[in-house]
């Protein structure tokens, strides 16, 4: 720490961070453009001109950019006197600048407003033509509008530094820069949307909202996470008219600090889509016609049924939902809505995470790791924000030759010169290329299965007491060599795995390679991907039960059971096609709480119209076993309640307590909120900003007479606009906003330090703690060879793979219907030409796309699309050329992006 | 790279021998790839004149890289053409000491002449005009480029000479150098 002196007021501030993010944490209001706490300075826009002065005697000063400025012991700094300088530049940044803030999206939230007010350059001299450009179609998820860019290149500096994009770029320069794609076409990284929150102006914005655009003010908004993955990022959804408008990033230090993937940001259209159960539906059997059930009548017949039915839980249920079920149904009929294979992956995992000695790694740990290896879980497409954050990781390698060479590590042009294409290491096994080999030092395409076998060897490697593997080959032998030697030198090695392989023995390796790490105090940091919002939170809720989707059914054909309760869930995604329907036709009574309608749905005799999460409050456990809050954003429609309410009459937080109380572990839970008798000025904290226009008039057209406000009697927000806003309290967070910053950057006000933590918020609680320091192995199983000519292995989509964010008009734009993947030679055995189809054993025929880095013998099948089940494959098929075939509407070859790009051949 | 594969709007043409030759050769002087971007958009535009978007991604796929990144090189430096030019550019200079001693004049010379505003290109694809800022010869204003020669001192009988010399090998009189 040094001291400085800033206008004549002596500060106490970090010398290893820049002058700028120093006097913004002391909460001084200096302008900027182009810096970014993520991504460092460049010192491009000339925005955040300070006075800096030689010594005392120094009257006069030079103008220095405090982004590019290390404070120094001593230093004497003035930002007053640097305002003239300030306001010309953003005058010149200016002269181009349309000014057409009322039409503009930006407007309102816009931070070059803000920093254009604060400078105080109010009056246009300039009276000459300003520049145009065309703009680009970038795809369905980003608006393009160039005329408005004042070249401050942060959104290269994202895209393509950060985020590893390269299909975006500047072009030209001075007055002609412009910054887009090569040719129009549709962005193709899955972290795009960011720039709508990166760019300080209206160039990139959030285009799905723009068809249904209200300004920032006019939305409710509220503390939300996102339901996309387990990674859970936080997230400040915004609702107006009953609809669900946007979702934009909530800053959490430890999870998704500035960023969002775009499965999370443009995700959620589905809880404004036609197929929403929006209202309860009851039939006397199953082939009788359903009628409408009044919220009382599905309550009654709800807890008429209950009394004597099996329970199905969720993983994309809160908690407390999935706890009011278990309460509902009694313990011993509750039964977790996931396979047998699923449930015992998530139960191991716990195990691992408990007892092994490792680290469960944040997202903020695993941007911190100087060596990598993920073993069979795509990341970027099951747990995206994972992929974005071992991005950054293969930086840390330059950051630490900056250190080295006493260069701070936020000079951010100066750090990527010096390290060029030097990287951390990151290995990569998996059966096919994915989209982070671009950034590895190795991939191997291996099945789950022997990527198992080389995992266990490395964690041999690197511990001779855990388990050896046999018959290993020589280039496997010095590839395990290499891994294990690197990860052993490394200061903060990490281990990414997860259930996407559905391979218990892969997850084994893992926490073996994680075990054999542990030194003394130190730790290797771990994260295990599992596949739903709430995976994890279900089977700690399960605590130790091992009840799972497979012995409900084995118990309905029995007979042992008549009735079941089903929470938010689609069993057709959990278990093949058959025996989901002899489950349900063998039941005499199926009542099923969802928000959207599904298969499922389809079979039961009462239908109850469930919340999203949009309009839903609880708790969601992430893939760390953080546990997070989320508040309902807006209140639904009378007939439309969250789960929770249908299963329970109690208040949320009391479930909330049981749950805490009577589960392992999840004594962290009860402490996420502050209590419900938290209040500002004695008012519950607004859901609505102090600007929230036409309160009185939106529904005038509908009465004339104002409707009394929506009570939220779970939580300490209320869905009003009385009340003391949050603006640098983030006790609760429902937007950013503070005086005269009225964008996103105003986020720096409710940190404790620009960039770092919240002052007030939690960061969710970890729920595991592991204090264990002791090694245990699991011993390596041998698998059995699938039966079959083609191994099956899964392949996952961020855009399609997911249930609900998959009903989202602009999701659909970029996804595709169900396909298979496998190699050329392959292709050409079975006789393939590029508009055949393939016939896949229980699932109908579908067409193909070759990727040359599959291995011969192996084939991809995609998870969760439409038009396969992949639950229906065992682990060894045939295939076989289709006889008579069309290709499906929705399928679309060049919405698969993988960075072996599926060739032309497959497309039909 | 992805993106080279993902673009179905252009395809890349056939780089010929002696541009893949003389790329080659501009490889053996950096450890990057990238590095050679500029020289070999340069090599291409020698033989095809300008650099057509069909050249523009064969180079990027050549050297691997990015079509993107690639386009930020060929459009920053303005004497990469990502437009066909004429036979011939005329390059004249529009900076200060040039504008002090009449360009202007002298454009309009030229655009009367041969038909063209900055930026067009004559019917018969002769002469492109093009403005460029200072050729570094500001003693000698006003100046214009045209190939490899420069002309100082410029008059619009001078200009009226070497359009001639371009358009059939009339020889310019040297006494008006
Ligand atoms: S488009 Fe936006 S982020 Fe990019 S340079 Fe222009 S103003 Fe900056
Ligand atoms: S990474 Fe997962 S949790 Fe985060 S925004 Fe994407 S889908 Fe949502
Ligand atoms: S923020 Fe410092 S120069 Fe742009
Ligand atoms: S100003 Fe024309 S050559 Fe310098």
């Amino acid at each position: 720490m040094v001291k400085i002196t800033v206008d004549g007021k002596v500060l106490e501030v970090d010398e290893n961070n820049n002058l700028l993010e120093e006097v913004l944490s002391q909460g001084e209001d200096l302008p900027y453009f182009c810096w970014h706490p993520s991504m460092g300075s460049v010192g491009s826009c000339r925005q955040c001109a300070v006075i800096e002065y030689a010594n005392d005697e120094d009257e006069r000063g030079r103008l220095n950019m405090a982004c590019m400025t290390s404070p120094r012991e001593g230093g004497r700094y003035s930002i007053e006197k640097a305002g003239q300088f300030r306001a010309q530049a953003i005058e010149s940044i200016m002269i181009n600048h349309p000014h057409d803030c009322p039409v503009c999206e930006e407007g309102g939230e816009c931070h070059l407003q803000d920093m254009t007010v604060m400078s105080g350059h109010t009056y246009r001299r300039y009276e000459g033509k300003k520049k145009t450009h065309t703009n680009q179609y970038l795809g369905p998820f980003i608006n393009h509008e160039m005329n408005r860019c004042i070249t401050c290149y942060r959104c290269v500096r994202y895209y393509n530094d950060y985020a590893g994009g390269t299909d975006f770029g500047p072009q030209a320069s001075h007055d002609n820069t412009y910054f887009g794609r090569w040719q129009e076409g549709p962005l193709e990284s899955e972290f795009s949307g960011n720039l709508a929150e990166v760019c300080p102006t209206g160039v990139f914005t959030d285009k799905p909202f723009g068809k249904q655009y209200v300004r920032k003010w006019d939305l409710q908004t509220a503390p939300s996470i996102c339901t996309g993955c387990s990674v859970g990022c936080n997230t400040n959804p915004g609702e107006r008219y009953g609809t669900l408008r946007r979702v934009v990033n909530r800053f959490n230090d430890e999870v998704n600090g500035y960023f969002l993937c775009d499965r999370g940001r443009f995700g959620t259209g589905y809880v404004n889509s036609d197929e929403r159960i929006t209202v309860s539906m009851t039939r006397a059997s199953s082939d009788a016609d359903p009628h409408l059930a009044s919220p009382d009548e599905a309550m009654s017949q709800l807890h008429v049924m209950a009394v004597d039915a099996i329970g199905i839980g969720s993983p994309r249920a809160s908690m407390e939902a999935n706890f009011a079920l278990r309460d509902l149904v009694g313990k011993d009929n509750f039964y977790a809505g996931v396979s047998a294979n699923d449930l015992a992956m998530g139960q191991q995992i716990l195990d691992i995470y408990r007892n092994r000695p490792v680290n469960v790694a944040s997202i903020k740990v695993i941007e911190g790791s100087d060596a990598v290896i993920v073993l069979g879980e795509d990341v970027t497409n099951t747990a995206a924000r994972i992929a974005l954050a071992l991005r950054q990781s293969v930086k840390n390698l330059g950051k630490k030759m900056a250190r080295d060479m006493k260069l701070p590590d936020w000079h951010d042009a100066a750090v990527r010169q010096l390290t060029m294409d030097r990287k951390s290491p990151l290995f990569i096994l998996s059966p096919h290329a994915t989209r982070l080999d671009d950034v590895a030092a190795n991939v191997h395409i291996s099945s789950a299965e022997e990527s198992a076998r080389i995992g266990f060897a490395i964690a041999n490697a690197i511990d001779s007491s855990a388990p050896a593997v046999k018959g290993l080959s020589k280039e496997e032998k010095s590839l395990v060599d290499t891994m294990a030697d690197a990860l052993k030198n490394a200061q903060q090695p990490l281990v990414v795995c997860g259930t996407g392989s559905f391979s218990p023995a892969l997850i084994d390796a893992a926490a073996n390679i994680a075990t054999a790490l542990q030194d003394g105090d130190k730790k290797a940091n771990l994260a295990m991907v599992v596949p739903e919002a709430n995976s994890l939170g279900l089977a700690l809720l399960m605590n130790g039960s091992d009840q799972s989707l497979d012995q409900a059914m084995s118990l309905v054909a029995d007979g042992d059971a008549k009735s079941a309760v089903v929470l938010e869930n689609d069993l057709y995604r959990r278990a093949p096609a058959d025996a989901v329907d002899s489950f349900v036709n063998a039941l005499d009574n199926l009542a099923v709480l969802d928000s959207t309608q599904t298969r499922t749905g389809e079979a039961a005799n009462l239908v109850i119209a469930a919340g999203t999460f949009a309009e839903s409050s609880g708790t969601f456990i992430n893939y760390e076993a953080r546990a997070q809050h989320f508040y309902s954003v807006f209140k639904p429609k009378d007939s439309i309640r969250a789960s929770v309410k249908w299963l329970s009459d109690q208040k949320l937080s009391e479930i909330t307590a049981a749950c805490a109380s009577s589960i392992t572990d999840c004594g962290g839970m009860a402490n996420l909120t502050p209590g419900e008798d938290f209040n500002v000025a004695g008012m519950k904290v607004p859901r609505q900003q102090h600007r929230y226009s036409g309160r009185t008039a939106m529904r005038a057209d509908i009465n004339v007479h104002e409707p009394k406000q929506e009570q939220d009697e779970d939580g300490i927000l209320s869905y009003s606009m009385e009340g003391v806003p949050a603006t640098r309290d983030a006790t609760v967070f429902n937007t950013a906003w503070s005086g005269g910053w009225n964008s996103n950057q105003s986020v720096f006000k409710f940190q404790s330090h620009t960039g770092g933590a919240l002052k007030q918020a939690s960061h969710g609680q970890c729920l595991i703690e592991n204090n264990s320091k002791t090694k245990t192995w699991n011993e390596i199983e041998k698998d059995n060879a699938p039966e079959g000519d083609f191994a099956v292995f899964p392949l996952y989509h961020l855009f399609g793979s997911e249930e609900l964010t998959a009903r989202t008009p602009a999701i659909q734009e970029k996804a595709t219907s169900a396909y298979i993947a496998l190699n050329g030679d392959d292709a050409q055995k079975l006789g393939l030409q590029a508009s055949d189809g393939v016939a896949l054993e229980h699932n109908g025929s579908v067409p193909f796309i070759i990727r040359s880095s599959i291995k011969p013998g192996t084939v991809g099948v995609p998870v969760g699309l439409e038009g396969v089940n992949f639950r229906n494959l065992p682990d060894g098929i045939a295939l076989e050329k289709a006889s008579s075939w069309t290709a499906p509407e929705k399928w679309h070859a060049a919405n698969i992006i993988a960075s072996d790009r599926a060739s032309s051949e497959g497309e039909a | 790279m992805n993106n080279i594969i993902a673009s179905t709007v252009v395809k890349a043409r056939e780089l010929t021998a002696e541009e893949i030759k003389e790329i080659e050769h501009e490889k053996t002087h950096y450890p990057y790839t990238q590095a050679v971007g500029l020289e070999a958009l340069k090599i291409v535009q020698k033989y095809q004149g300008w650099v057509s978007d069909e050249s523009l991604l064969a180079v990027a796929k050549y050297l691997e890289i990015a079509p993107d990144e690639l386009e930020g090189v060929a459009t920053f430096f303005n004497m990469i053409f990502r437009r066909p030019v004429g036979k011939h550019v005329i390059l004249l200079c529009d900076s200060v000491a040039c504008w002090m001693l009449g360009c202007d004049s002298l454009q309009g010379h030229i655009t009367k002449n041969l038909g063209i505003e900055y930026g067009e290109t004559t019917k018969d694809d002769m002469f492109t005009l093009l403005p460029v800022p200072c050729l570094g010869a500001c003693d000698k204003s006003p100046v214009m480029m045209i190939g490899r020669e420069t002309y100082t001192h410029l008059t619009a009988e001078k200009i009226d000479q070497a359009i001639a010399h371009y358009r059939d090998g009339t020889p310019v009189d040297q006494d008006l150098e």
